[in-house]
């Protein structure tokens, strides 16, 4: 798994490319909370090259999503594939969270 | 490619997830599955193998063993079982997949995804193993 994150705007851009599993979870959650003790709580999530995520990652998906909620933060998701959209729509957190297709899209409703 | 029947047996813990992972998805590319059928088998064995790690030996270390077989009617059949604490897994109630940011958890969702995407799941304890047999088509299933 690897992680790039960019400012665009008041918006901070989180890549994140490979699997986020048992394995990589614990390091995708303590960047992304890193991150929002450190005040970036409009993050994007652009999910163009993540390939896979299990329950794990929504563990920390959800952790994160309550951390921001406390901080009036917001948490978008962008371009996400086939096997992550499955994992999302089967897990009920395609409709707790805003989807959408672009990165540009995301950018632009935030 | 692997020859059925096939089967591998490590201890049970983290470290050894991408090698059962990687077994497994060798008997279902043998058995015509595609990329989007091997990462959705890939889910379910994530899933059944972190509960192992994490609860099936509270005390000691363990094993796990994964067997891949073709049953009589030409289906995949992936068993995998330990020597831990007997546990069910399918008794596990279903998450509530309706609940707010607030009060949603992830307890209970792995053995959900298992579920949606295997065609059958069967547990039963026998010789002091818990044994999981699933029934893995190649098709992917529609989520």
């Amino acid at each position: 798994m690897e992680i790039a994150t960019r400012k665009e705007g008041g918006a901070t851009v989180v890549s994140v490319k490979g699997r986020i599993d048992a394995v990589t979870a614990p390091e995708f959650e303590k960047g992304l909370l890193a991150l929002i003790a450190n005040g970036d709580t409009k993050l994007i999530l652009n999910f163009g090259e993540l390939e896979y995520i299990s329950s794990a990652g929504l563990r920390s998906i959800l952790t994160m999503a309550k951390q921001l909620k406390a901080k009036d933060g917001k948490m978008f998701f962008a371009d996400l594939q086939r096997p992550v959209k499955d994992v999302f729509k089967i897990s009920g957190f395609g409709s707790l969270f805003k989807i959408l297709d672009t990165e540009e899209e995301a950018l632009r409703q935030i | 490619m692997a020859q059925f029947p096939t089967n591998i047996r490590v201890q049970a813990r983290l470290d050894n997830l991408y090698t059962l992972l990687e077994f497994v998805a060798s008997c279902v590319k043998r058995q015509g599955a595609g990329e989007q059928r091997i990462r959705q088998i890939d889910l379910v064995m994530e899933e059944l193998l972190v509960n192992i790690f994490n609860y099936a030996y509270p005390e000691r270390p363990g094993d796990v063993e994964i067997a891949c077989r073709i049953d009589d009617a030409g289906r995949l059949m992936v068993e995998i079982a330990d020597e831990g604490v007997p546990f069910n897994i399918l008794t596990r109630d279903d998450p509530d997949r309706e609940a707010g940011i607030e009060e949603r958890t992830v307890g209970g969702l792995g053995i959900f995804f298992v579920k949606r995407l295997v065609q059958e799941i069967r547990y039963r304890r026998e010789g002091g193993r818990n044994i999981l047999t699933l029934t893995v088509d190649s098709a992917p299933a529609e989520p």
